[in-house]
């Protein structure tokens, strides 16, 4: 699966992408800027796992299940493990995430268009019902995380800055290798037409479910790696229905052209965000709104599609 | 003995509530296939704009009739004026889109029409208290409960009854329910579906504005109160079958009477366990307990 | 061709950072930027965070001008004018520490003051200190801000939680119930928020009952509704079916004008005793309708209960504030106000001692430990560390002023802060358990 990755355009341009991220907000922006970098790279990840189910036809409105539990998985650890390490959050929350996709995934691939949405709507809230009135776990204040460890020393801000970026490229080339495999192309054949994907011989329940364990994944993983960032985590911004809403809107606003679109759409989330709260931050909503709308009815294929018409090199779907 | 009446009353008071707000919801998506997120715009707004003219009516000391005036006048502007706005406008030129789309088309109008009211009505919480006030509470079962919560279980029932008579009595109701099965054949059979959907949706909003006004003097209205009755009436739609109206009727009281019970006996369930109930029913049974039948089509 | 992709998202970063270098500026020495954090939207902005933004802005104006009456009559902070830039403390803990980090990296502030509510300052408190930048909390009032783990950068001047539900307890025991109480009315109950304030408010109102009152029972069915949300319908049915007749609240904001709105409505107050640990704003905009007979606390000297007081700081920021903003302050005015206050104390003897503008680590040196006049009484920075303040706590009942048309209060009592806050270096739970050894009650 993952033989001559390193040769291809996608993959290439994608770390290519980070590493220049990462050397301008390590050396020349200022620290503010590298923060949403951060923020961006690891929603990113969340809204890459979103795409891959997008192009199987399945949107998922509680994906900030999984973002949840990779946050609070990072936070207990911490509280009750005392965990500070940062590879070892992000093996946790991957885990905790993964694993509760697998079982959930059993009953969720059952299921299509608006009750797949649903059912992952419900589940997400019934996690937020817990989180919000579980006072050993912080309620609605949620609890701190602590700066993140690598061996015992802190990494500080740049640290975790690199180990984001470094989790990104693991996931980019995964993503790639994933959807240019076999099981990857299943992906748009069953978005296409179910029963022939059948006939073929594959398992489209197998593969859906195997496709959201994968999201499920992705999107733990961010959750642990902004619980780092950001130090704390709260069931309103981590679990509430809203935060998956998010999540779609910049699934949808960075289009599904390319492995990189979800994370350059992400970091233009975080850049209008800081911006909005600084200049209008009771147009916040309104802005959001507005642009989601003017996205589905004037740019549909996203923020990828512009910079596909302004670089003709972009050939075709990666 | 006490304690099941109380819990009976408050469970019924709530289910009253959500199922005025959900009834528009389910009417919405059996009507037009949609899963309305700005519902919860429609609520807000009839809220606000309900509030402030109570608190003015009250301040300057009218006759109390006018506040039942203020309520459904609210909910008539409000669902008439987005209703009409969003319908024609956007949602008419989306109905051969993805239904992914279309949701979140109308995910994104939700929040437009929230942050308009930060800017319309400002950002203080208001508490339209007068009409509760004034008819006070009523003894049952040895603790007061407020009278006003009691009429709106009445109003309830008014429009449950005036929404069945409708769908089954009337000729309107039948080109309703005509839509609702099939939106070509209904085309083909010369119904104008353009302005059934319209009409629908506009009554699905006034229904979600009503809600939103009437409970407002019993409660704080404030910027953003709006997000938890969204996805609680969703979890009412889901649970009693999207496009039923018994179905919400009955998904309406489940959820009533569960969350009652468990914020006397177990509050930490509170919220979790309504989401839990529809998780199980989307399980067990997708279409919601009440759902209409739906005819398989090749 | 992987070179042409570089070159493009070069120039795009390029373009990016010439955009974002613009509004990078150095705060000169006449100038010290102060971020000032409350609740302007939502149920907590009428009750707090406005009247909280409008203390700090009153006083902040005055000191820049130099008009405050002594001590605080020099001109400036340190010399330096205070440039105030007010920010909105809703939306969680998580989105308010993204306003944090951006206030201390982009915005290049000086210092932060405010925070209201206490999951905010658990979740600021850690951040303040990793990004080493001077914050003084004014309001919040979790006591495990310090008892988890001392700050090196937060100081607040508030008391904490413990305070008020020891004077609560003992105002009860003492005052309310002299020699006539019954079985039933030794039953309390609460009705608190489902988080850190609420939490701790009614978890030390318990332990303090336990000693003042100790033939008094708790319910077995305290209420925690979810901070923010505005419906008690089921909560109050609750209530009224507990046969206690003693109810503890900590509700603040507009959840506690909520509560009282519709607890009327249903005759609640008329069976109940409730106690108010900071429900001084409801007094306000509710006023013929608020009933009589609430026991109230205002969190310290402040608020209502020294509305009349005519010491000179008070006359002079009741006069001014009304005359300003139309209305009394209110207990947020006050504690934004002293948070000002302590931090102008800061800079000036830093100042003072430095012979030039101060290094922030001077300021801080100058601020820990010491005693500041407030506008009714003293406030002493002698807990956690040095950077937790201490204060007396007053409790009375409320009664409405006929002769004045206004909200009052009567039968005030004052507890010192040795009641009523455990000594320094003490956990407050372990005290109070252990019957609050060492306490000094007048």
């Amino acid at each position: 699966m993952f033989k001559g990755v390193f040769k291809e355009q996608a993959v290439q341009v994608g770390i290519g992408f980070v590493f220049v991220i990462v050397l301008l907000g390590t050396f020349v922006l200022p620290e503010w800027m590298s923060n949403n970098f951060m923020y961006g790279l690891s929603r990113g990840l969340a809204v890459l796992g979103l795409m891959i189910l997008w192009r199987t036809n399945l949107v998922s409105f509680g994906h900030a299940l999984y973002y949840g539990v990779g946050a609070y998985s990072v936070a207990i650890a911490q509280k009750y493990l005392g965990v500070t390490d940062i590879f070892l959050r992000v093996v946790i929350a991957i885990i905790a995430a993964g694993l509760l996709g697998y079982v959930l995934g059993f009953i969720l691939r059952k299921y299509r268009e608006i009750f797949f949405a649903m059912l992952s709507l419900a589940f997400s809230m019934v996690l937020y019902g817990l989180l919000a009135k579980a006072e050993f776990l912080g309620s609605t204040d949620g609890m701190s995380i602590s700066p993140s460890t690598l061996f015992g020393l802190e990494i500080g801000r740049f640290g975790l800055f690199y180990f984001i970026g470094l989790i990104v490229i693991i996931s980019l080339i995964f993503a790639h290798c994933y959807l240019r495999s076999s099981l990857g192309h299943l992906t748009t054949a069953i978005s296409d037409n179910e029963i022939r994907v059948e006939y073929l011989g594959y398992s489209v329940q197998k593969a859906i479910h195997i496709k959201y364990i994968i999201s499920a994944c992705l999107a733990g993983g961010a959750g642990g790696l902004m619980a780092a960032s950001l130090g704390q985590v709260d069931p309103d911004s981590m679990v509430l229905w809203s935060v998956s809403g998010e999540l779609v809107f910049v699934t949808i606003m960075a289009g599904l052209g390319n492995i990189l679109a979800p994370f350059i759409g992400a970091i233009f989330f975080e850049f209008i965000r800081t911006y909005a709260y600084e200049f209008a931050p009771q147009a916040w909503q309104m802005i959001i709104g507005g642009t989601l709308l003017a996205i589905i009815f004037f740019l549909p294929g996203g923020l990828w599609s512009l910079f596909e018409k302004i670089n003709p090199f972009k050939k075709e779907k990666k | 003995m006490q304690f099941l009446t109380t819990v009976l009353f408050d469970g019924l008071i709530y289910a009253s509530y959500l199922f005025i707000v959900s009834l528009g919801l389910t009417i919405t998506f059996g009507v037009m296939k949609i899963l309305n997120v700005a519902h919860g715009g429609f609520f807000a707004w009839g809220a606000y704009l309900a509030s402030i003219s109570i608190i003015y009516l009250g301040d300057n000391e009218y006759n109390s009739y006018f506040y039942y005036f203020a309520i459904f006048f609210s909910a008539i502007i409000v669902g008439l004026f987005f209703g009409y706005i969003i319908e024609r406008f956007i949602l008419r030129k989306m109905y051969n889109e993805d239904i992914h789309l279309i949701v979140l088309a109308t995910f994104g109008l939700f929040w437009i029409l929230e942050d308009l009211i930060l800017h319309v009505f400002g950002v203080d919480p208001l508490m339209p208290y007068y009409p509760a006030m004034e008819l006070g509470g009523i003894e049952i079962a040895g603790i007061f409960q407020g009278v006003y919560s009691l009429t709106l279980a009445a109003l309830a029932i008014i429009v449950a009854f005036i929404c069945w008579y409708f769908l089954k009595k009337t000729k309107w109701g039948k080109l309703l329910q005509s839509v609702i099965f099939d939106r070509e054949v209904s085309v083909s059979m010369g119904i104008n579906v353009t302005n059934v959907y319209l009409i629908t949706f506009i009554i699905g909003g006034m229904l979600g504005a009503l809600g939103g006004a009437y409970i407002a003097p019993t409660i704080s209205v404030s910027p953003g109160f709006a997000i938890d009755v969204v996805v609680m009436s969703f979890a009412v739609v889901v649970i009693g079958g999207m496009g039923s109206v018994p179905g919400a009727l009955i998904g309406s009281l489940i959820v009533g009477l569960v969350r009652a019970f468990a914020v006397h006996q177990a509050p930490i369930l509170e919220l979790f366990i309504i989401y839990a109930i529809m998780a199980i029913v989307l399980i067990l049974k997708p279409e919601g307990l009440f759902a209409p039948p739906k005819p398989r089509k090749i | 061709m992987k070179l042409t992709y570089l070159k493009t998202i070069g120039k795009i970063a390029i373009t990016g950072l010439i955009a974002s270098v613009l509004p990078l500026s150095v705060n000169a020495k006449d100038t010290v930027k102060v971020g000032v954090v409350s609740f302007l939207t939502g149920p907590a902005a009428g009750p707090f965070g406005t009247p909280a933004k409008q203390g700090a802005e009153l006083v902040i104006d005055a000191i820049n001008a130099g008009t405050m009456p002594a001590p605080y009559n020099t001109k400036g902070f340190g010399g330096a004018q205070l440039d105030a830039i007010f920010s909105d403390e809703s939306g969680g803990g998580t989105k308010q520490v993204g306003l944090f980090r951006d206030f201390v990296q982009k915005q290049n502030v000086d210092a932060m003051i405010g925070y209201i509510s206490s999951g905010n300052c658990m979740a600021i408190g850690p951040v303040a200190d990793e990004l080493k930048k001077l914050t003084i909390f004014s309001t919040c009032g979790t006591e495990r801000l310090y008892e988890e783990k001392l700050r090196s950068h937060v100081f607040r001047t508030q008391g904490n939680a413990v305070g008020d539900s020891l004077g609560a307890a003992k105002y009860i025991a003492d005052e309310y119930f002299k020699g006539k109480v019954s079985t039933a009315d030794k039953m309390f109950t609460g009705i608190n928020q489902n988080y850190a304030w609420g939490q701790d408010s009614y978890k030390f109102f318990v332990l303090g009952m336990k000693q003042y009152m100790p033939s008094a029972v708790a319910s077995s069915k305290p209420q925690f509704p979810k901070l923010f949300s505005g419906q008690y319908g089921s909560e109050i049915s609750a209530l009224s079916l507990d046969p206690a007749k003693i109810v503890h609240t900590s509700f603040w904001n507009g959840d506690f004008e909520a509560f009282m709105l519709q607890g009327l409505v249903r005759g609640f107050f008329s069976k109940k005793i409730l106690v108010s640990s900071v429900g001084g704003s409801g007094v306000d905009s509710l006023g013929k309708k608020f009933p009589d007979g609430v026991i109230m606390g205002t969190r310290g000297n402040v608020g209502l209960i020294v509305r009349n007081d005519q010491t000179p700081l008070n006359k002079w920021f009741v006069e001014s504030y009304k005359k300003r903003y139309g209305a009394y302050p209110l207990g947020p005015s006050y504690q934004y106000a002293r948070a000002v206050m302590l931090y102008k104390i800061g800079m000036d003897s830093a100042a003072k001692k430095a012979g030039k503008f101060p290094t922030q680590d001077q300021v801080m040196a100058a601020m820990k430990g010491i005693t500041f006049e407030s506008f009714v009484d003293k406030i002493e920075m002698k807990r956690g560390g040095g950077h937790q303040a201490v204060h007396s706590i007053a409790y009375g009942v409320t009664k409405f002023n006929k002769a004045k048309g206004e909200p009052g209060i009567e039968k005030v009592i004052k507890y010192s802060a040795s009641c009523v806050y455990p000594p320094a270096g003490v956990k407050s739970q372990s005290w109070v358990e252990s019957g609050m050894p060492g306490r000094k009650c007048n």
